[in-house]
Parts: structure tokens; C-alpha cells; sequence
């Protein structure tokens, strides 16, 4: 046994291309199928356990799946903005209550989720270090965030403008990290989160700039009068908050109709939740949708197209099989004298079918090692591959 | 050493286009450390013949004995183990196996068959075949990096190692250039010699001839069939043998 090991190997370590090929086709097709499993079940998971850890989500009339994609897993598509005013119907109902969520911003690829402190309790986030939030620029990151942008607690972060040609004029805010949370596990691990006036100030709405009454350069002011001083472009805009200049942070219009992505709505019980659902059935601006109904049709979606590649998979599955058969049985015609020689001197004719069987054993051992490694691999990174296949 | 008597052998039972081929010997002896070179023409039956002596083949009727052993009434297990450990073959194409190191072609016959054991004796063993045969710095080296000379000193080496009491050669020396043919067929003179093995080489190179202590000419003996049976130095002595092809 032993040495038909020994003979078989070096003949896969002779013919290195030739196994090479066959241990990487036999490794792909047991890779892929088995990779495809692992991942929408992960992606099941993830997407699952999040869902119904959020009971409704208000949002605007449109792409319910945008919605609670973006509200649930910080994904880049934006769904229609609705208005603060949104959480005051929640509120006023006094049957459930509400967190906003504005996530439209990025600070370095990572998602900036402008919230309230309830955020933090409700998804029992949790600081490893640093406090919570007290200030108007402050931010608290995830684990992963902390960990992948190298950042501590006392470090700025500079919020990116929305596109690259801004002529909007959204300065970058440079936000000072005040506490990393503990890995959750979860993606809050991977953001940035503000209180939602500072996702305001990022886009301009709540902004801090000179005291126009007390400038000094008279070519900034374009009118004056007793009521009013009107400036231009000129003035100087904060982009960072400090306790100097805190004071002359401020809001224009009524701050009811700022802007938001979402509210979590987390109804009192089960009957009131059903009460809000009722009143969300036909309203003209709003939708209150139960995430994990839109998961479950998402996953539903998912698992139709795993069906369809699953028969491509094993269609392709086939076809290399057959090729590797016709390798092999090329292989043993090739062989053949090889093999007659082994019988001349003395050797069984079985010894071919050993030494050909062990062969087929070796790439095969080889082949599931290498499967397993790569499996290992995708479970290791599983949460960033569902997050960048399935997610985003 | 080698007796053969009454031996009748077609390949009807084995290959239908040597249908209509017979090989018949009423008796061929051959004495234990003679060097018996076998000559004639293609398809006389010069190979099924060291195919019949090997236990490769078995005669239809007759019987082989060599060395005390009836092979033709071995088991085919048996037969195996008894060409392992008895028969040491030197091909004409070397049939050395290009995926194995020189060493390892060496001990091939050890890793194919239980019959063998390997032990340290026989690695041992290695070294002092190959420096006989002029190969010791080539025991790492594959078959394409070697000389054609070399290849066959190899496959000698590789016929050597179990301590084989005959040594069966076929067209050994066929592939090689006259000065490498002249050496090669020394060193199997002299591997017979030191091993005190029986040499029984089939060839077409006439030249080689005077060397053997026997020329069995399978042409002679068709058109006679007789056994033709020539001395060294072409003084013929006699016939030792009866046999005939058809």
C-alpha cells in the first residue's frame, strides 16, 4: 500500500501541470456548489437574524427592499428621503416609538448612520472605550471600523463629500471619535455613527461660520442693515467643531421637515404594531413595512437563482468529471508499456488498477484539502462576502 | 539449470493475430552460468521463448524446470514471485519508467511486488550496483537526463538487484551505438559472471555472437527443425537441444 502511494505521488510530483490542473477542476467543482450553500446561508443568517431583530421600519413610498436594505445593512442605495416630522406620527400614536435614521454619508468607504442614543440601546451596542455621544461632531465607531482605519478614541474622521465634483459646496466634516463599540458581530461593526444633526451638518443644513456681525473684512459682506447682514461666498465655514466655535453652529427652517432615510418603529406590542400597520396600508407618503416579510421575499429570489446555478453547476460538474475520466483513461493508454514492464518483472496485473486508484485518491485527498482550506477561508470572510455579493 | 521438455505453446489462447504460430522444443538444457545467445529471424519465436522461460507465457503441453522449479505448474501467483525473485530482465528499449529517479527505477521491482522486501541491505546494495555499473553520481537524476548507454546500465542494474539466478535479454544491446554495445554486453558478461547468473540473450547483431558460449540460430533450426547448437568460437559441439516453430 505504502508503496503504491510512493510510486503514485511521484508520478503526480513528475507530471506537476497535469495534476496540477486536475487537483485545481476537481477543487473548483466541489468548491463552488458547496462555497454557494455556505454563503446564501450565511447570508440567510445575517440578513435573517437582523430582520427580526427589527420589528417595522417607516419609510418613503417607494422600493420597500431599498429601504430596508439600506435602514438594516447600510447599503449605498439611498431610498426616497421622508422628514423628521415622520417620527412625530409615531410619537403622536403613542403606540410605538421611533429612532431616525439618516444613512447617506460616508466617511472613507465606511457608511456614517446619523441616529440617536436610542439607537445604541436598542441594538445593545456596547462601548469598549471612549463614552457615548454628547456632541454635535462626535462620532462612535464600530469594531471593525476602529480596527481596519487604524483609529482610537481621541482620532478625527473626515466625512467624504457625496461625489467627487461637489458644486453643491457639503464640506467635509472632520469628526472626532469619542468611543469604539465592542464587536457586535453584526454590521453596526462596520459603521460610523453620529447623532443625526451631524449628518445635517454634513450636508449643510445645520452649519457654523464666522459671526458675520463681527467680521472685520468688509469685502465678505454683500448687504447690511439693522435687521439683517447678508454675506458671500466668502465667508468662512467651520469644518470641524470645537468647543469655540460650537456656538455658532445653527439651524435654518423648520427643522420638522429635515431630512431622514428611515425610522425604526418599535411598537409597544403586538396588537399596536398591528394598529400602525393598519393606518400605513394606504397612506399616501409613507410605508410601514415588517423587514423580515422583505427578507423572506429576498431570500426567496436568492435561493430561485441558486436553483438555476445550481443545475449549471452540476451540469459543469459533469462535464469535468467526463474530462477527468478521459485524462485518466488517456492516462492508462499512455501508461500501458509502463505497465507491462511492472508485469514482466513480476508485478500483479491488479497493480495497475492500485497504482492508477491511488493516483485518484492523492488528487482527490489534495483536492478535498484544498476545498476544505478555501471553505474555511470563505467562512472566515463570510460576513464581508455577504455584505459585498448579496448586500451591496 | 534450464530443462525444457515436450514443450508446445501457441497463441491461440492469448492473441488472435499470432494465430497459426507454434513454438514445439522436445528439449532444450542449458546449464546453470552458461551465456546463451538465441538468433533468428522476426516471428521465429526467439521472445516467446523468454516469455515462456519468465512464467509470462505457459506451454500448452510440456514443462519448463528451471533452477529445480516446474514453472509451467506454478500458479500464476506463484510464477509471479518466482520471475521477481529469479529472473532479472534487460530490455532493448531499457522500459525505464521516466517518472521515477534512478534509484528508484533501480528499486522498482521492490515497491511492485510483496515477493521482495526492501530493507536496508538492499538500499545498501544500490550503491554498489551503480558504482559497478559507472552510475553512482546519476542515482538522483531522472531517465530523460541520461545517455542511452546509461538508460541500459540502469535497467541492468534494476535486472540485478534482487539476485536473480537468470538473467534474459532481449535485443539488450539493440538501441545502443557500437562502442556503448560492446561495453554493455561486457558488464552483462560480467554481472552473470559475479552473480553467477544463466545469460540467455536474444539478438540480431551477429558480431556479439563469438562472445556466447551457445548460439541457438532459430532459422537453421525452422528450415531442420533441429536444434542448431554452435560453441564459442564457432566450433559447433553438438546438439543440446530439440526444438522447432511453425
Amino acid at each position: 500500500m505504502l508503496n503504491s502511494f510512493y510510486l503514485a505521488w511521484q508520478y503526480i510530483r513528475f507530471y506537476k501541470l497535469r495534476s496540477t490542473i486536475l487537483i485545481a477542476c476537481i477543487t473548483l467543482i466541489t468548491f463552488l456548489p458547496l462555497s454557494l450553500q455556505l454563503l446564501l446561508n450565511k447570508s440567510e443568517d445575517v440578513l435573517f437574524q437582523r430582520a427580526s431583530e427589527t420589528p417595522l421600519l417607516l419609510g418613503a413610498k417607494s422600493s420597500p427592499l431599498d429601504l430596508v436594505l439600506n435602514s438594516l445593512y447600510f447599503d449605498d442605495e439611498t431610498p426616497t428621503l421622508i422628514s423628521l416630522n415622520a417620527a412625530d406620527i409615531i410619537w403622536d400614536s403613542e403606540m410605538a416609538s421611533a429612532i431616525p435614521l439618516y444613512i447617506r454619508f460616508k466617511a472613507r468607504k465606511t457608511p456614517i448612520v446619523g441616529t440617536t442614543l436610542d439607537y445604541f440601546s436598542y441594538r445593545k451596542l456596547e462601548l469598549s472605550s471612549g463614552r457615548l455621544l454628547n456632541l454635535l461632531g462626535e462620532t462612535v465607531i464600530g469594531a471593525n471600523v476602529a480596527k481596519r482605519l487604524n483609529l482610537k478614541v481621541g482620532d478625527t474622521l473626515l466625512s467624504s463629500p457625496e461625489t467627487v465634483f461637489d458644486l453643491a459646496g457639503i464640506y467635509p466634516l472632520k469628526m472626532k471619535v469619542v468611543g469604539i463599540l465592542q464587536p457586535a458581530y453584526t454590521i453596526d461593526d462596520e459603521a460610523v455613527l453620529v447623532d443625526i444633526k451631524t449628518t445635517w451638518i454634513i450636508e449643510g443644513l445645520v452649519h457654523g461660520h464666522e459671526d458675520v456681525t463681527q467680521i472685520k473684512d468688509q469685502s465678505v459682506i454683500l448687504s447690511s442693515d439693522a435687521e439683517n447682514v447678508s454675506a458671500n461666498a466668502k465667508l468662512m465655514h467651520y469644518n470641524e467643531i470645537t468647543e469655540d466655535n460650537i456656538d455658532s453652529f445653527h439651524i435654518h427652517g423648520d427643522t420638522s421637515q429635515y431630512p431622514l432615510t428611515a425610522i425604526i418603529v418599535i411598537p409597544n406590542d403586538e396588537k399596536s404594531g398591528t394598529l400602525l400597520r393598519g393606518r400605513f396600508i394606504n397612506h399616501e407618503q409613507y410605508q410601514l413595512v415588517k423587514p423580515i416579510t422583505v427578507i423572506d421575499g429576498l431570500m426567496e429570489s436568492v435561493f430561485r437563482i441558486k436553483h438555476i446555478i445550481d443545475g449549471v453547476v452540476f451540469l459543469v460538474g459533469i462535464a469535468t468529471l467526463l474530462a477527468i475520466f478521459l485524462v485518466f483513461s488517456l492516462s492508462l493508454r499512455l501508461r500501458e508499456k509502463e505497465f507491462a514492464t511492472v508485469f514482466k518483472m513480476g508485478g500483479n496485473r491488479l497493480t495497475t488498477a492500485y497504482l492508477m486508484s491511488t493516483e485518484i485518491i492523492i488528487i482527490g485527498f489534495i483536492s478535498l484539502v484544498a476545498c476544505f482550506l478555501l471553505l474555511m477561508l470563505i467562512t472566515h470572510y463570510s460576513t464581508e462576502i455577504v455584505r459585498l455579493l448579496i448586500i451591496q | 539449470m534450464i530443462n525444457i521438455n515436450g514443450l508446445k505453446f501457441n497463441y491461440s489462447d492469448f492473441v488472435q493475430q499470432y494465430n497459426g504460430f507454434q513454438l514445439a522444443i522436445d528439449e532444450l538444457i542449458i546449464d546453470a552460468n552458461e551465456k546463451v545467445a538465441i538468433v533468428g529471424p522476426s516471428g521465429s519465436g526467439k521472445t516467446t521463448l523468454l516469455n515462456l522461460l519468465s512464467g509470462i507465457y505457459v506451454p500448452q503441453t510440456g514443462s519448463i524446470e528451471i533452477a529445480g522449479t516446474h514453472i509451467s505448474q506454478l500458479s500464476d501467483k506463484q510464477r509471479r514471485a518466482f520471475r521477481i525473485n529469479h529472473i532479472g530482465f534487460i530490455f532493448q528499449d531499457f522500459a525505464l519508467i521516466d517518472f521515477l529517479t534512478v534509484q528508484d527505477n533501480i528499486i522498482h521491482p521492490y515497491r511492485i511486488s510483496k515477493a521482495l522486501k526492501l530493507t536496508k541491505d538492499v538500499v545498501e546494495r544500490i550503491q554498489v550496483l551503480a558504482e559497478l555499473m559507472g552510475i553512482s553520481d546519476k542515482l538522483n537524476r531522472y531517465p530523460q537526463q541520461l545517455s542511452q548507454g546509461e538508460k541500459q546500465r540502469v535497467a541492468i542494474c534494476r535486472a540485478l538487484l534482487p539476485g536473480p539466478s537468470l538473467l534474459l535479454a532481449d535485443e539488450a544491446t539493440g538501441n545502443l551505438d557500437p562502442d556503448n554495445k560492446q561495453k554493455i554486453l561486457e558488464l552483462i558478461f560480467n554481472s552473470a559472471d559475479t552473480f553467477n547468473a544463466t545469460l540467455i540473450t536474444v539478438t540480431h547483431d551477429h558480431e556479439l555472437l563469438p562472445h556466447f558460449d551457445r548460439v541457438i540460430d532459430f532459422k537453421t533450426f525452422v528450415s531442420s527443425t533441429k536444434a542448431v547448437v554452435q560453441k564459442e568460437n564457432g566450433k559447433v559441439s553438438g546438439q543440446k537441444g530439440n526444438f522447432h516453430a511453425q
